[in-house]
């Protein structure tokens, strides 16, 4: 349906190609989070590997700092409809977390858990094979605690809130177990390009 | 509850039944839904406008009005300079135009239901709107939780819902109202002439009977952060502190 009177500010034909369906692009990188912004010293901060209820393995900041360095420069999708192309990360691969723990076939199924007590769930196929990483640095510097600092996921071509703030850990799972956004009506698996926005897009 | 409300959200188009100024910045926008939905106050829609070309933008509004059986639904947007959705709302859009909606939308930022505790609520500016819609509801409803609201706004012109808040504030025994403004003095005796802080926020929740159970606040983000910091002060658990930012 078009709107009487709206042109819109439209970006160009090169560009419009990286932006999904109903979104569109901002160049400062705008914050939303449901809660207040969780204070995670670098001291206190550990990094749990779970299959099911069992832990695997435990980081602390130093011994996650060890693990092999990955970057990348990806575009993001936020579900509140801004996107913000080539944002420039660096962090520990999913893969390289996996290896290190000597987990090779996890479960088909992860939820992220956060400090915050918030989690997000992301199939095995989505986190590896270079696809995520637990991102500590943006644009060559530590994260700021806004954007999830000390550490972050960064699953970056799904909706945004999967890249879940403040990480304390990964837990695999046998099955697609919804987390706290896709419980409260948030899409379960969240493809920009599909407009998976929320349940039953 | 919510996951029920997100399978229904579907895209409908909704007839501008009303326009109203008001704040210098910020109008109200009376919706007409053409399918009418079952909402809780804190909830927002998705609104988008489409080009002749196909071309489509898309922005979260918060719902302004209490839950009723009404099949019209208030939103509240403040013009920002150089946007590209909300000027369109304040320059371009008029009565009779038709709007793509989909909602209800949300499902953390919301009114808690007859509830024990009372609740602080933090707005700034256009922040108020789901505030707004939960203070309505607990007008409408009867519902009996004490409520105190701190809102930062400018200036007393800029304050959105001023004269309906201060008529709420006089008929409801049970809810306290302070304002802050940041860019004039205030005249009431009991509101502030400055940025929010923590001693702020504090007096404000001590005008509550007893402490507040739970706290929502919303803004932008940098409001957010400095009003969450002195909410957590007060000794309330982050997961009872529930926030709203409008990006930025
Ligand atoms: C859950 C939720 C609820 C909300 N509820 C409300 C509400 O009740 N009321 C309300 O008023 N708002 C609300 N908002 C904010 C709203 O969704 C919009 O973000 C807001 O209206 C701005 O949209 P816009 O299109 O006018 O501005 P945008 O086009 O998004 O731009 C925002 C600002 O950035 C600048 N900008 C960004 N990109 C560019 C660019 N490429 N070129 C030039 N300038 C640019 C603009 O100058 C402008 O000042 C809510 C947001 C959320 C997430």
């Amino acid at each position: 349906m078009v709107t009487r009177g709206f042109t819109g500010r439209q970006s160009g034909s090169e560009l419009s190609e990286r932006i999904p369906p109903g979104q569109h692009l901002v160049d400062n990188f705008p914050v939303l989070t449901a809660g207040p912004t969780p204070r995670i010293e670098p001291a206190d901060w550990t990094f749990t590997l779970k299959v099911g209820t069992r832990p695997v393995k435990a980081w602390n900041w130093s011994e996650f700092n060890a693990l092999p360095r990955t970057r990348m420069t990806r575009d993001i999708h936020c579900v509140t409809s801004w996107s913000k192309l080539n944002t420039a990360w660096e962090g520990v691969a999913i893969d390289d977390i996996l290896a290190d723990a000597g987990l090779s076939a996890p479960t088909p199924f992860a939820l992220a858990h956060c400090y915050d007590g918030y989690s997000t769930n992301v199939p095995l196929a989505d986190l590896a094979t270079g696809k995520a990483m637990v991102a500590l640095n943006y644009e060559g510097q530590p994260l700021p605690r806004d954007h999830g600092g000390p550490a972050r996921l960064l699953v970056p071509h799904l909706y945004f809130w999967k890249s879940a703030k403040w990480v304390s850990g990964l837990q695999f799972t046998e099955r697609d177990e919804a987390g706290f956004w896709e419980l409260r009506g948030y899409h379960k698996y969240g493809d920009p390009w599909r407009e998976q926005r929320y349940k039953n897009d | 509850m919510t996951e029920a409300i997100a399978a229904t959200a579907r895209w409908q188009s909704c007839a501008i039944v009303e326009i109203a100024t008001r704040t210098p910045a910020i109008k109200s926008f009376f919706l007409r839904l053409s399918e009418t939905f079952d909402y809780t106050a804190g909830q927002h829609v998705d609104v988008r406008l489409t080009a002749p070309n196909g071309y489509t933008a898309m922005r979260s509004y918060s719902i302004a009005s209490a839950p009723s059986d009404s099949n019209v639904i208030e939103l509240a947007i403040e013009r920002l300079a150089d946007g590209e959705v909300s000027p369109f709302f304040h320059d371009v859009a008029r009565i009779g135009d038709m709007i793509e909606l989909r909602g209800p939308l949300g499902g953390h930022f919301l009114w808690p239901g007859p509830t024990a505790n009372p609740l602080l609520l933090i707005g700034a500016g256009s922040g108020v709107v789901p505030l707004m819609a939960m203070i309505r509801h607990r007008k409408a409803s009867g519902e009996p939780v004490p409520v105190a609201l701190l809102l930062s706004s400018r200036t007393w012109g800029d304050v959105l819902f001023r004269d309906e808040l201060l008529e709420l504030e006089r008929s409801l025994p049970d809810l306290a109202l302070a304002l802050a403004l940041t860019r004039e003095p205030a005249t009431r005796r009991d509101d502030f002439s400055r940025r929010i802080d923590s001693a702020m926020v504090a007096g404000v929740a001590a005008r509550l009977p007893v402490p507040p159970g739970c706290a929502f606040v919303c803004g932008s983000n940098a409001f957010v952060d400095i009003a969450t910091d002195a909410v957590l002060a007060l000794g309330l658990k982050a997961m009872a502190i529930k926030t709203e930012r409008y990006g930025a």
